[in-house]
């Protein structure tokens, strides 16, 4: 039961950080219906970012005080406005020339921006070849156990942070005129123009809150498990951003709480896996159910089916 | 020659779609007030002409100027603001939202509250099917409601010349009816308004000015009384042989 239960939970904190991820990626499809496969690379550049913020500000280094929870808010904020900066530029310098061209041609740019992130950021004068150590932002001992689950103040963090980004998507997304503005665009772009919508805007908008959602989730990640040193841009963290896509796939690509329930389950069934099969075959659970999911219902969890034209 | 009561006036316009030529050099002007139609059989560039107003589409040459302003380069989202809403082909409803939604994205580049309330309402009055529809997804609407929907959501823009592309087009005859004597209400009440049709009958009946779109040309233009009673429209376009 305890073992069930810590599954559970940690199926669910990892799960709730696929999910923001997976926002970035479906909200982007959704609107310019092409795979920003850059996307993985920015999260992992969030987390580089909750680095580089918290040396620049002395925080979380090995000797210092703890850190206020402000100030951990403070790093969360900046890796996030760095990011969303980041999305802005590629969108504008990337994207936005190809517009009206094949999509296929967005995506292998997409491919291209990836490449580019992953080698510029292990450029010896930008983040360097070397695994750096996460800074200790929140406190990492156990806060209280219930029935036998280990809880600690960093995974409070993590669900809370999360959850409250979530919501506020929802909100975004479905309560205000601007989120409106966003599902029209993904509707009929030209439609919504005519709307008196400025396309071009709304699409910036939607890389920026992408990148920031990211950035959060590179950011939460980091803390949930801080104090080990992690490998640099190019391996895990991609893989963390890949597992995102198919979470993002699973639930419907394009679909906002299909990203959400997508990214929940790929959490918990990675974890399932984990505890109760094999470890080895941690990244194996994911792909297989990518494969399950396009051969039984490509459309994912929540995707309405489309008859693409040839 | 540029009346000065012109609104819309369109000069030698081209547009060119890769090699395909889609309009060759066409003029035409709407003045204020007026219901000015513009018929042709399809793929004469009727919907074509109404997207490169709207600034969907750029000229390869010509001019576009609203009152008396060149708009020809702005975005569609500017011209929107400059005050003129389309009704696009197809109805164009964003089939995934709400009948409420949809008016308020019509809506969506103005900020003066109380008057979008108003008009609101005015456009619920003037279609009341719409009214008891407002929850539902505009995806099941039938098509006549769809159509209703479109005009509704541009009226919604506050416009002072409204473009309506072929609201006609798949609806039942007195669906037709119903819209096209709405079209004439919102004249009526100080809308101009540009209106692309197939169906030259209800068309020529409803505008006071009509012209003749035959391959990317005009082949005619006048009166829609005279329009209607020439023997080359009666053959052509009223299946009158």
């Amino acid at each position: 039961m305890t073992q069930f239960l810590q599954t559970l939970f940690d199926g669910l904190t990892v799960g709730s950080l696929y999910a923001l991820i997976a926002l970035g990626y479906t909200m982007v499809y959704g609107i310019l219906k092409f795979i920003n496969f850059a996307h993985s690379d920015v999260f992992a550049l969030g987390v580089w970012m909750t680095i580089v913020w918290s040396k620049w500000l002395g925080l979380g280094q090995p000797g210092a005080a703890p850190t206020p929870w402000y100030m951990g808010a403070l790093v969360l904020v900046l890796a996030m406005a760095s990011c969303g900066l980041v999305g802005f530029v590629i969108e504008r310098v990337a994207y936005k020339p190809l517009r009206s061209a094949p999509r296929l041609n967005v995506l292998i740019t997409a491919i291209g921006v990836s490449l580019l992130l992953q080698n510029t950021g292990q450029l010896k004068f930008v983040f360097g070849p070397y695994p750096k150590p996460i800074p200790s932002l929140i406190d990492s001992t156990e806060l209280f156990s219930m029935m036998g689950v280990s809880v600690r103040m960093a995974d409070v963090a993590v669900i809370g942070t999360a959850a409250a980004l979530m919501i506020a998507m929802q909100w975004l997304i479905f309560g205000t005129k601007l989120g409106a503005a966003m599902r029209a665009v993904s509707f009929n772009t030209r439609n919504a123009s005519l709307m008196g919508i400025n396309v071009d805007l709304v699409i910036s908008f939607t890389f920026v809150v992408g990148s920031m959602l990211a950035a959060a989730a590179g950011f939460l990640y980091a803390m949930k498990y801080e104090g080990q040193a992690k490998q640099t841009a190019d391996s895990m963290w991609v893989m963390l951003g890949l597992k995102a896509f198919v979470a993002a796939v699973v639930g419907g690509i394009g679909n906002v709480r299909g990203a959400v329930i997508g990214g929940l389950l790929i959490g918990l069934i990675e974890f399932f896996g984990v505890s109760y099969l094999s470890s080895h075959y941690r990244d194996a659970y994911v792909f297989a159910i990518l494969i399950l999911v396009l051969l039984l219902r490509p459309e994912g969890v929540l995707g309405k089916a489309t008859v693409e034209k040839v | 020659m540029v009346g000065v009561d012109d609104m819309l006036s369109v000069e030698n316009l081209s547009v060119s779609y890769g090699a395909i030529k889609a309009l060759h050099g066409i003029s035409l002007r709407v003045e204020r007030g007026e219901i000015v139609t513009l018929i042709g059989s399809n793929g004469a560039g009727k919907t074509t002409t109404l997207r490169t107003i709207s600034g969907l589409v750029r000229a390869a040459a010509g001019s576009i100027s609203f009152e008396g302003v060149p708009i020809g380069k702005l975005p569609p989202h500017q011209i929107v603001r400059m005050g003129i809403a389309q009704a696009p082909e197809g109805r164009g409803v964003f089939a995934n939202m709400s009948v409420d939604e949809n008016l308020s994205l019509g809506a969506y580049a103005r900020h003066d509250k109380e008057q979008i309330d108003k008009d609101r309402q005015r456009a619920l009055e003037l279609f009341p099917r719409l009214r008891e529809r407002l929850a539902q997804s505009a995806g099941t609407l039938s098509g006549g409601e769809q159509q209703m929907l479109a005009i509704a959501r541009a009226l919604l823009a506050r416009p002072k010349l409204m473009l309506l592309d072929e609201p006609s087009l798949g609806l039942a005859p007195q669906v037709v009816a119903t819209i096209f004597k709405i079209i004439r209400e919102i004249n009526a009440g100080g809308t101009t308004i540009l209106l692309v049709e197939q169906n030259a009958h209800m068309a020529l009946n409803v505008a006071h000015r009509a012209y003749v779109l035959e391959v990317g040309k005009i082949a005619m233009e006048g009166p829609a009384a005279e329009l209607a009673k020439s023997d080359e429209v009666r053959r052509a376009y009223l299946g009158h042989g």
